[in-house]
């Protein structure tokens, strides 16, 4: 349905001609994510360039009914920027700016919609460090991390990106800016709301401005490979190194299938036979305690069974060891045309019994699956290798994925570790939680949202 | 919620036609994962911040186009061509989709359906594809240039050219070389030199015209490096221009000609200084040889293995030695082709030739690798565009302060003494080869 022209004008006035877009080729590319859902084109999108256009922008639109779609860089995984067929969708890739970088007392100011990796850069130039590292990193906004509360490869030591947020300006529903949180460490004096929008979604209002803390890099690290002949011991491993009290800046997980795929594509000379292969990496404040934990790490590894492992002596091996890891996500998408990438996470005990199930769920249906992943946080990205032309295969893909799930939550596990809800996985809520839940999230979300018109059809349905 | 569903609006029997032409791309439109990652290194993206001008929103519309969801051609064209066909995204894509082949037969796909413009019909089809016309209209027009050029910034070589503003716009470019290259040395077929080598070369339209100093640069080192030169008479454009622009009668038209001019010699290598023109022989003449005599294939084939730019020439094939220098006064940074980096994997050879020039200090830019947005009929059709993404680029040079930037791709000097003459900057721009050669 097309908007009325007289209220495309008042948009125009807002942000300029040129940033208000209405032909259906425009409207078209924001119609889809990385999510595989089918698209849905918006009547109109709209990029304001600075706070005062985006405040203007939501109460224009809320005040006119419309529904509204917050757009970052479109990566999520869960189709949460797919917009309403007579919506709006917002977006914050003009909002780009870092606005300050703290050194003294280690905080950040940065607009929506700064590349998270750019954000990295720019802090790591001034001697600092932000630890998370989303795989979609190099294109993917700070606002869109927080609203999916993204994870990454450090997540096990360094947290994920709620554990950066100190504080930040949301725009509500009346357009209006709301403050929260502080640029100082402790802030008891507010709900702390900027903690409910992370994992938001774009559900509750729109971030104009987010205080993210900023840390100290560490002085050392080292990488190693190990490999496993069984799912088991390389689980064993994991959980030897954390009563170990060891915790690693990374501790990612390949299995067999992975592995296979990553060889095929990239002759890396990669274990082929290995169950699964475990890549760790220490990091910390001096060379030595980081050699103290490798050793220990080794020491884990070969008493559960390892039956090699491999330590980068240098940054050039480092990379290589890393190589594998880096690898898998882009071996998987090009063996078929589908990637199908899920994240249910388990508790870390659980993970032999999960990659165990998507195995077997996998072979049910006749599918192609790889599993890789965060084994430190028990996060898994079983992901299934499809041609969605082809219906009847992407029909099993879906029996096999909601299947995948119900083993998850059986394993006292989440639906989802990092890539968010959206609309992929809403009906799964309740499953998840209860009726209770389900009502208490609405009602929480109809305080924020009257008219439900942030992301309606999203997270909480 | 209202899904896309293909239009119910009736099709014209030629729009079907050109669907049913690009269902075919469809197994290469498939693979795109929409994971977004060419948004960070899309130039025309970096510069509008418009999804319809990445990568991704254009192989979507393809998709959509194909399948009847969007059923404007001329709208998916006019988004098709804001594109550098710089490769930057397929260098990143995760998912290894063959964007190059999808854009570059998409975009004859939906030319043959709309037609080509009057204006890219006359270059293509009159100029480029006839290299003696082309050159003797140029010899004409260097002759009188006085008369519509202005002096811009004297100190960089570079000219205004109001009169023809509404062809190229403000663009501050080379004076048309006084005499080309091919006016001075026609044609030459030595034997092999001292090293043993004999090799075809390749100048390329830019250096020809434009900068006849690089392809003398690079026979001067032909002759030092004991290298004997076959250059026949009348080599045609590469024909990238055309491809680019959809016109595959042109294109085809330019390959051949080359071809009669180049397939019946032995030689060990074909060299050429532009990192365009190597990409395009030995990259997309193969991809695009189904129609050709098995001969002209053989050919391409040998090309393929043959081709190369003049750095890696010198790096890995002469294996000049090159020590180090020290203590150099001149600073020098280097601007990284996209043909030459992305496609054919050449950026260690310039840096290295560079960090060996005595005299001369090596500072590496940011971004060196990012695209400079010069790109054929691009800079004619979208200047403004290309103005704002070289506006970047140029900001990165002026950064690390240096003296001289160098390139080893005609086409991108040429843009990027545009940037810097339009801001008065005291930078001059210098092929690699043109460095090289003074060092000897
Ligand atoms: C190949 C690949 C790898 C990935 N790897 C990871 C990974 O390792 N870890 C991980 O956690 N995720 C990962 N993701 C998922 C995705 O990249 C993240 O969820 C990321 O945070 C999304 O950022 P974006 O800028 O693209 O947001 P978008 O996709 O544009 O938006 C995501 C959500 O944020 C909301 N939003 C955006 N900006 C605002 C704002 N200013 N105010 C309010 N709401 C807003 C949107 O409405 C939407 O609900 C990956 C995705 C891909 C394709
Ligand atoms: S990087 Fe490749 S797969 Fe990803 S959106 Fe771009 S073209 Fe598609
Ligand atoms: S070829 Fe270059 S300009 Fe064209 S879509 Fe890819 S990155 Fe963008």
């Amino acid at each position: 349905m097309p908007i009325d022209p007289s209220l495309v004008k008042e948009f125009e006035n807002i942000a300029g001609k040129e940033q208000v877009l209405t032909e259906p080729a425009d409207l078209q590319c924001y119609s889809y994510d990385a999510a595989v859902l089918n698209p849905v084109m918006p009547a109109l999108v709209v990029a304001p360039a600075d706070k005062e256009q985006l405040c203007k922008t939501v109460k224009l639109a809320y005040d006119n009914g419309l529904p509204i779609t917050v757009r970052g860089s479109g990566t999520n995984l869960s189709g949460s920027t797919i917009p309403q067929g007579d919506g709006m969708v917002i977006l914050t890739n003009r909002l780009n700016k870092i606005l300050e970088i703290n050194e003294e007392d280690l905080y950040a100011v940065v607009e929506p919609g700064v590349i998270t990796a750019q954000f990295a850069a720019a802090v790591t130039a001034k001697g600092l460090f932000y630890p998370p590292d989303p795989g979609s990193q190099s294109v993917s906004t700070l606002g869109g991390n927080v609203a999916h509360n993204a994870g990454g490869l450090r997540g096990l030591k360094y947290g994920v990106t709620k554990d950066y947020i100190m504080g930040m300006e949301v725009v509500d529903y009346r357009g209006e800016l709301i403050k929260t949180g502080s640029r100082t460490v402790k802030y008891v004096t507010g709900y702390n709301m900027a903690a409910l929008m992370a994992a938001s979604e774009g559900t509750l209002g729109v971030f104009a401005d987010i205080i993210i803390k900023l840390v100290p890099p560490p002085k050392a690290s080292k990488a190693m490979l190990a490999e496993f002949d069984d799912v088991n011991k390389a689980s064993e491993a994991v959980a030897g190194i954390i009563s170990g009290h060891i915790v690693p800046c990374t501790l990612e997980f390949l299995d067999q299938n992975c592995i296979r795929y990553v060889e095929a594509d990239t002759k890396a000379g990669l274990p082929v036979d290995a169950a699964a292969i475990l890549l760790i990496e220490v990091d910390g404040g001096h060379p030595l305690l980081v050699e103290e934990d490798a050793d220990k790490v080794m020491e884990v590894c070969r008493k559960c069974g390892s039956t090699n492992i491999r330590v980068a002596r240098n940054a050039e091996e480092k990379l290589k060891i890393w190589e594998a890891r880096r690898n898998a996500l882009p071996a998987l998408a090009r063996a078929r045309p589908t990637t199908v990438l899920e994240d249910a996470t388990v508790p870390r005990s659980q993970i032999p019994a999960m990659v165990a199930a998507v195995n077997a769920v996998a072979k049910k249906y006749s599918l192609e699956v790889g599993t890789f992943g965060h084994a430190g946080d028990g996060n898994l990205h079983p992901t299934f290798l499809c041609d969605r032309r082809n219906k009847e295969e992407f029909a099993r893909v879906e029996a096999a994925v909601d299947e995948i799930f119900d083993v998850a939550l059986k394993l006292k596990g989440t639906l989802s570790g990092e890539h968010g809800i959206g609309k992929a996985k809403a009906k799964w809520m309740e499953k998840e939680t209860n009726r209770a839940t389900m009502e208490f999230n609405k009602n929480l979300r109809r305080a924020l949202d009257p008219k439900l018109l942030f992301n309606a059809g999203n997270k909480f349905v | 919620m209202s899904e896309n569903t293909p239009t119910s609006q009736p099709v014209s029997s030629a729009l079907q036609a050109l669907t049913d032409k690009l269902l075919k791309l469809d197994d290469l439109l498939i693979s795109c994962m929409r994971c977004g990652f060419c948004l960070a290194v899309c130039p025309v993206y970096g510069a509008t911040m418009k999804e319809a001008d990445a990568t991704r929103g254009k192989i979507a519309l393809l998709e959509f186009l194909s399948r009847h969801m969007i059923n404007d051609p001329e709208a998916v064209n006019d988004k098709l061509t804001r594109c550098l066909l710089c490769g930057s995204c397929q260098a990143v894509c995760p998912s290894g989709v063959k964007i190059m082949d999808i854009f570059l037969h998409a975009r004859s796909i939906v030319r043959d359906y709309l037609g080509l413009s009057a204006t890219e019909k006359l270059i293509f089809r009159s100029f480029l594809a006839r290299p003696k016309l082309f050159n003797a209209l140029l010899g004409l027009s260097a002759k009188f240039q006085g008369l519509f050029l202005k002096e811009a910034d004297p100190a960089l070589g570079t000219h205004k050219a109001p009169m023809l503003s509404s062809f190229i716009g403000e663009r501050h470019f080379p004076r048309l070389a006084g005499r080309s290259f091919h006016s001075k040395v026609a044609s030459l077929d030595e034997a092999a030199g001292s090293s043993g080598l004999r090799v075809a070369f390749f100048p390329g339209c830019v250096s020809d015209k434009l900068f006849p100093d690089v392809a003398e640069a690079t026979l001067k080192v032909f002759r030092k490096h004991g290298v004997g030169v076959f250059m026949p008479d009348g080599l045609a454009c590469c024909g990238i221009p055309a491809l680019a622009g959809g016109d595959m009668a042109a294109y085809h038209t330019m390959v051949g000609e080359n071809l009669a001019l180049i397939g019946g010699a032995v030689v060990d290598w074909l060299v050429t200084p532009c990192g365009t023109c190597a990409a395009t022989i030995k990259e997309f003449w193969p991809k695009l040889a189904d129609g050709y005599t098995e001969k002209n294939k053989g050919v391409i084939r040998d090309l393929h293995a043959k081709t190369i730019d003049i750095t890696a020439f010198l790096s890995d094939v002469l294996k000049v030695e090159l020590p180090a220098a020290s203590g150099g006064k001149t600073r020098v940074t280097y601007h990284d082709s996209c043909h030459l980096r992305k496609s054919l994997g050449v950026f260690a050879q310039p840096r290295s030739i560079l960090k060996s020039l005595p005299g001369h200090e090596y500072v590496e830019m940011a971004e060196a690798e990012r695209c400079c947005g010069s790109g054929g009929s691009f800079t004619l059709k979208h200047y403004d565009l290309s103005k704002q993404i070289g506006k970047r680029k140029r900001d990165n040079i002026v950064a690390v302060n240096p003296d001289i930037v160098a390139a080893a791709c005609p086409a991108c000097m040429m843009q990027i003494m545009d940037m810097h003459s339009q801001h008065g900057d005291r930078v001059k721009v210098r092929h690699v080869v043109e460095l090289y050669a003074e060092a000897l």
